[in-house]
């Protein structure tokens, strides 16, 4: 786990006190969570499975070694997604949350799974491809380069939200 | 496939089904029945638990079980009931808590002794329940046993009670409902469990491709998916639970709980 449990009352030997949340570091690990999750489990499930038909459930060419990297990104996907959520009830019993900084966290969440997906998955791997018998080119293009952006604009967006107190 | 199910110890299988179950309903009755003086025992509890042994009765007897023996989804959907949403049920039924609050002193205390057997003590730790309950469906699918399973009342047996034993203590080891002597961290549990998941979903792609002896190739296809989207479902909410067992025991000291929800 990334985060300090808050019942620690203990007082640890590292600089940052335990027992102390920092509240606005778990918003974006809550955010960057949600939104990694979600790019992993839901929008692939949804647009290119069910709206697009452009993924097979299997399409018999995986190797196995990919299709057990499937396997694992499948389940911390959906892991990552409910985790995220958790963590933002908990931001949110403790304070106010910050929605912005948020929303821009789950963007650079995105951006950065599907980054990971686009080199890794479809490069590396080759676990799937974005569509079956077209020239790839065009669409990998599209695919890495919206994530690329999709991280910028996040991080972007997270720089302006920052707390007015944090350096 | 074999269809000689008129005569033979299939009827008895049958009968020790219905005999498991009736044991397992009335002995919570009776339980709440001994603990009517305690404190009041939460109706959502007795509900999972009945709903659970529905799903297991609907499982193992009936048109599903029926519909089993010819088709591979068939059998799919009975094994989801029996392996993954009976036993999640169940354990939210919390049994051993009850029984506990019924029994007299002594025997409770017999109880929590059996808990901290060695032997349980091994077979509840998380990563041993998820071994013991993905290894014995990689067996059933990637050896002959699918196909011995249809010709023999025991082995069918056998297969089943594992099945079904082996979810409820996996799904047990991993969400800690009912008071566990040894319970394991939430980061084990959390890395067991999304392994498990990875594992199972793995599974349900391979048999897509890789059907058991004996399986139509699209009856396959239907019941992979079938294992991978209910699979899906029914881990989803394992993950939610297990996750808001965390956010329960995180909440701020100092603060007053919000609403009659105590940890469960």
């Amino acid at each position: 786990m990334a985060t300090s449990d808050s019942a620690a009352s203990v007082p640890a030997g590292r600089p940052a006190e335990r027992g102390v949340i920092d509240l606005d570091r778990r918003t974006v690990y809550s955010g960057l969570l949600f939104g990694a999750g979600i790019a992993a489990s839901m929008i692939d499930l949804f647009i290119f499975h069910l709206a697009l038909h452009w993924h097979h459930f299997y399409d018999r060419s995986t190797t196995e070694v990919a299709l057990t990297a499937d396997g694992f990104f499948h389940a911390f996907g959906w892991f990552i997604t409910i985790w995220g959520l958790f963590l933002l009830a908990d931001v949110r019993r403790r304070t106010e949350v910050a929605w912005r900084r948020w929303a821009a966290a789950v963007v650079t969440g995105v951006g950065l799974l599907q980054l990971l997906d686009g080199v890794v998955d479809h490069k590396v791997l080759r676990i799937h491809q974005i569509r079956y018998d077209v020239d790839l080119l065009p669409y990998d293009v599209a695919w890495i380069g919206s994530a690329v952006l999709l991280v910028l604009v996040g991080l972007l967006l997270l720089r302006r939200a920052r707390p007015p107190s944090s350096s | 496939m074999n269809h000689q199910h008129g005569a033979g110890p299939w009827p008895l299988l049958e009968t020790g089904v219905v005999l498991a179950l009736l044991v397992a309903a009335s002995g919570y009755a009776a339980a709440l029945r001994a603990a009517r003086d305690r404190s009041p025992w939460p109706v959502h509890r007795t509900a999972l638990w009945f709903a659970g042994l529905v799903c297991a009765g609907a499982a193992m007897l009936g048109p599903v079980a029926e519909a089993a023996r010819a088709s591979f989804t068939a059998h799919m959907l009975g094994h989801v009931l029996l392996g993954m949403l009976a036993p999640l049920l169940l354990v939210l039924g919390a049994p051993v808590t009850l029984a506990l609050r019924a029994l007299p002193a002594d025997r409770a205390r017999t109880l929590t002794g059996l808990l901290r057997h060695p032997v349980v003590r091994i077979v509840t730790r998380p990563a041993v329940a998820a071994t013991l309950n993905a290894g014995g469906l990689w067996l059933l699918y990637t050896t002959d046993l699918y196909h011995q399973m249809h010709g023999s009342a025991l082995v069918h047996a056998g297969v089943h009670a594992h099945v079904f034993l082996a979810g409820y203590v996996f799904t047990a080891s991993i969400l800690s409902v009912d008071p566990d002597p040894h319970r394991a961290p939430l980061t084990v549990r959390a890395a067991v469990l999304v392994t498990f998941i990875a594992v199972h979903s793995v599974l349900a792609k391979w048999l897509y491709a890789h059907p058991p002896e004996g399986v139509e190739l699209a009856d396959a296809e239907a019941g992979a998916q079938l294992m991978y989207y209910a699979g899906d479902v029914v881990d989803v909410t394992l993950i939610v639970l297990l996750l808001a067992g965390w956010y329960t025991a995180a909440r701020p000291r100092d603060a007053a709980l919000v609403g009659p929800r105590a940890a469960a």
